[in-house]
């Protein structure tokens, strides 16, 4: 164990436990509440969150907002079975309550023992730092109030320009009776710019955003605000001019970046293990399988540093890790928490997550991306005689059961004859994730990740993620526009 | 359940946790301030394969204080409503006020918009269910669709019960508590082809138990529903009539409520700035909200500003006659507090109904969609593209299943184009309403 894990358990122990007379010592006892008859698994998860958000509208920082979070979760499994409790008090009566209630979902068997707590020595991908401290408020006002104007000064047609400064310093610890013992500190930074443009009654939308897992000093640093505020406009100016989109199957090319979010609808979720477990997605029992045309590899990777969807550890304490999803087109594998990876007889991935406490831990994915490819961007655009260029999106769904997904362009452009023209209005693309996956006939060699602001929701519970991918030519995908 | 919840005891325990925090925020020095407080409680089971998969026990609690001083504002919230808890928000909250720039629209609404009239509304009816009990019904819901043939397996069924308090007070000295519970049983089953598989649900869910459809009704209906969409095909590209599910033109009301919310007219963020008192929908229709109707999913005597609720009309006659408006948002655009801080409260449509068969014949050909996908919907154009998946119609008949299309328009041409609305109102929600025929919408399939 090295003294950074040492030092981390220590700072989340102090934050955490010592609050409401607990120690690391005392959670075996919390653990063996959990641990009744008949349970093979059970683990506690604390956590406490504090939350700051700066907002500027009309030139004005009216307002802002702080917000504290924090309990504990409790956990018990029995083969499939789930028994769930969580509290907002941290203390040993609590862990009693919660730890009993869980176990409840079982009431006979054999009594297992509670391993011995081992500090897991995972390699730290972000700092643990408090990323609300290091900015005064004053900084903190001047960097929205830097944005609202370098946007108003970029084109008379901005009427509108909100801006946000968002942080949020987690920290979590999970005791699990398998001897897991784990702690994190998770910053978590953004800043966002939203302007409104209207010009000859015609009004339209320009945003762009980004942060990451660091102090919201870096984020005056890298001069964010002029930067997401000079892009909002240029976003919102060129929707001023968009002309309707076309509808039906055509040729799309997707620009990096961002637009990875088709990755993370057509076949990240497919491939979280609780789908395949159950058999319900489209990708179930199909490792060793083509998914993918040749050239596409896509993995998922917790490892990267300062990322939005990095994880030192995971939710259940596995040390976060970079698993290849598609290699070359070959379904290679699933993401994994610990109960989907045990019934299925694989091993965990880092990839167990959960919103907070108060909810369940699940397969989800961190940063997940296509690498590069060899194609020159501009080779892929000429290659195509008529369809759409897609460069920014507003979000995106899957069904994992059909495979079908949708993601919504906010940024497109029409392709004639191998040169972008004019800009079309947001639309709608619509596939099937196996089928999509088949039909990328171009890779550019421009992988870029997305600038830090996704949020992925399963069954009502949101994290932060990242995606990317390089410059993609799919040869058909369904554009939803307007125009025949 | 195996929690005991006194709703009595948390209500009083709340209400005095907010009469605290007003009073510690007045005596450090803030001109006025506001408080919003909530205690849930629930049991959630789910069951899939006729074994249980989880059992969830969930409490939350908060407590959100606003305080003003002067005209500038500052929020803080914990998930703890104990007492050390409440001095650090209200304390978190003032430090912030002291940062925050002057807004001459903040402040609570008028003292004399306070609600006075606090009638129960009888939206409180507590389940006394064990674990064993509401396992018992997921089971007998889940089984009952799998027992239908065709379908393959479950993806499970669910069953969450849940009762809480909420608590809004403010220095006007107004204080109103709602005690409400709400339960639901889902099922979502799977069917497959040798085209693949295939998955859709359905669920009841109701503020009563006895409100609530029967679970093996329940199971059986996600079950019709998931084996009529095996051997669904692509439509054909091109400009037809649409006719919306119930569900989804609940989600139309929503984009038009969204729209002429306070909050996106004076950020200039709606597609219907300036649009009041001109027409929007035929003549036919109108569109108003019920917030004091007994037992309904939305209903309460105050909004979130503390003001009294009341009937209003946005739409009459088919023209735009009311925003929806806060206190805070009525002040930015010169107007008055409509009551609806926090949202519109059970709307209902009036319009002459008819039945789904006549709607269908009235379309002729085009398509019929039961599920929409994804967020294309951008509320400052109205521009509206969305995935989906439905049935197509031909000669006012069901003919096959369709899916993977899109349907695109403008939410403004669509609510003009509204040529009909069905008589299968959808009740379970707070927007209650039947389907809605579009007279055209560009699809596009193959």
């Amino acid at each position: 164990m090295t003294s950074q894990t040492h030092a981390m358990l220590d700072e989340a122990s102090g934050l955490l436990l010592t609050p409401g007379g607990l120690d690391l010592a005392a959670l075996d006892d919390g653990l063996g509440h959990a641990m009744g008859p008949g349970i093979d698994y059970a683990d506690l998860y604390f956590q406490r969150s504090w939350h700051e958000g700066w907002v500027l509208e009309d030139g004005e920082v009216k307002e802002a907002s702080y917000n504290i979070d924090g309990g504990v979760g409790v956990r018990a499994l029995a083969g499939e079975k789930t028994g769930f409790a969580y509290s907002n008090q941290i203390t040993a009566d609590a862990l009693a309550e919660t730890g009993r209630t869980a176990a409840g979902i079982v009431r006979r068997g054999e009594r297992r023992v509670v391993a011995p707590g081992v500090a897991m020595a995972g390699q730290a991908r972000y700092a643990g730092v408090d990323p609300l401290t290091g900015l005064s408020a004053e900084d903190k006002i001047a960097m929205l109030k830097l944005a609202d104007r370098v946007a108003r000064a970029a084109d008379p047609s901005v009427a509108q320009v909100s801006a946000s400064l968002t942080g949020v310093h987690e920290v979590v610890l999970v005791r699990a009776s398998d001897g897991t013992l784990a702690a994190d500190i998770r910053p978590l930074v953004r800043f966002n710019v939203s302007v409104i443009a209207v010009r000859g009654g015609r009004r339209e939308r320009g945003s762009a955003g980004g942060g990451g897992r660091y102090a919201m000093a870096r984020l005056r640093d890298e001069n964010v605000a002029e930067r997401y505020a000079r892009e909002a406009v240029r976003q919102a100016l060129v929707n001023l001019e968009a002309v309707e989109a076309p509808a039906g199957q055509m040729p799309v090319v997707l620009g990096p970046g961002w637009p990875g979010i088709l990755l993370h609808e057509a076949v990240g979720h497919g491939l979280e293990g609780d789908f395949n477990r159950k058999g319900s997605s489209a990708f179930a029992g199909r490792i060793g399988q083509r998914v993918a045309s040749r050239g596409v590899t896509v993995v998922d990777d917790a490892t990267l540093a300062d990322r939005r969807g990095s994880l030192s550890v995971d939710d259940e304490g596995t040390p976060g890790q970079s698993t290849t999803l598609i290699e070359d087109g070959i379904l290679t594998g699933y993401m994994q928490d610990k109960l989907n990876a045990r019934l299925m007889g694989m091993a965990p991935t880092g990839n167990a997550r959960r919103e907070s406490f108060a909810h369940l831990p699940m397969p989800r994915m961190t940063n997940t991306y296509m690498r590069a490819g060899s194609d020159d961007p501009a080779d892929i655009l000429k290659s195509v005689k008529r369809g759409l260029y897609a460069v920014s999106f507003g979000g995106g769904q899957v069904d994992i059961t059909s495979g079908k997904f949708v993601f919504s362009a906010s940024e497109a452009y029409l392709i004639e004859d191998g040169r972008i023209t004019a800009p079309v209005k947001g639309a709608t693309l619509i596939g099937n994730g196996p089928e999509a996956m088949g039909r990328v006939s171009m890779i550019g060699h421009d992988m870029e990740l997305d600038t830090g602001i996704g949020v992925c929701g399963k069954e009502g519970q949101g994290v932060p993620v990242g995606v990317g991918q390089p410059t993609l030519k799919l040869d058909e995908l369904t554009v939803g526009g307007t125009q025949s | 359940m195996t929690q005991a919840f006194d709703a009595a005891a948390q209500q009083t325990l709340l209400e005095s946790r907010a009469r605290m925090a007003l009073e510690l925020a007045r005596r450090l020095g803030a001109d006025a301030c506001e408080i919003g407080a909530s205690v849930d409680q629930g049991v959630g089971v789910s069951v899939r394969e006729g074994e249980v998969e989880t059992v969830e026990l969930s409490r939350d609690q908060g407590i959100a204080v606003t305080v003003y001083v002067g005209q500038r504002k500052g929020s803080a919230s914990s998930s703890d409503a104990g007492e050390a808890s409440v001095r650090v928000v209200v304390e978190k909250a003032l430090a912030i006020a002291r940062h925050t720039g002057e807004d001459p629209a903040s402040g609570l609404a008028d003292a004399r918009l306070m609600a006075t009239e606090l009638p129960d509304l009888d939206v409180h009816h507590p389940w006394p269910l064990s674990i064993d009990e509401a396992t018992d019904l997921a089971l007998r819901c889940e089984s009952a669709g799998r027992g239908m043939a065709g379908i393959r397996s479950s993806d499970g069924a669910s069953l969450s019960s849940g009762e809480g308090v909420r608590v809004y007070a403010n220095s006007h000295g107004f204080l109103g508590s709602q005690c409400g519970s709400r339960h639901s049983l889902s099922c979502m089953l799977i069917a497959e082809d040798e085209n693949g598989m295939q998955r859709d649900y359905d669920y009841t869910s109701a503020r009563a138990p006895r409100d609530m459809a029967a679970a093996e009704t329940v199971g059986e209906s996600a079950a019709r529903r998931t084996l009529r969409r095996l051997g669904a095909r692509r439509p054909a590209t091109g400009r037809m009539p649409v006719l919306f599910d119930p569900t989804l033109a609940a989600g139309l009301v929503g984009h038009l409520m969204g729209a002429i919310a306070g909050g996106a007219l004076y950020r200039q963020a709606s597609f219907l700035c300036d649009r009041l008192n001109t027409p929007l929908f035929p003549e036919w229709f109108s569109l108003g909200e019920r917030p004091m109707e007994v037992g309904a999913m939305a209903s309460s005597p105050f909004d979130g500003d503390g003001v009294q609720t009341r009937d209003n009309v946005f739409v009459r006659d088919g023209r735009l006659a009311s925003y929806m408006l806060s206190a805070y948002s009525a002040r930015r655009l010169g107007l008055e507090t409509t009551g609806n801080a926090g949202g519109a409260r059970n709307l209902r449509l009036s319009a002459p109904l008819e039945s789904r068969e006549a709607l269908l014949a009235r379309m002729g050909r085009g398509v019929l969609v039961t599920e929409l996908m994804g967020q294309g919907v951008n509320g400052v154009t109205g521009d509206y593209s969305r995935g989906a998946a439905g049935f197509w119609v031909e000669d006012g008949e069901i003919r096959h299943p369709v899916e993977e299309f899109t349907i695109a328009g403008n939410l403004e041409t669509m609510f003009r184009g509204l040529v009909g609305v069905g008589d299968d109102t959808d009740t379970r929600g707070s927007i209650h309403t039947g389907s809605w025929l579009v007279d055209e919408m560009m699809v596009a399939g193959s």
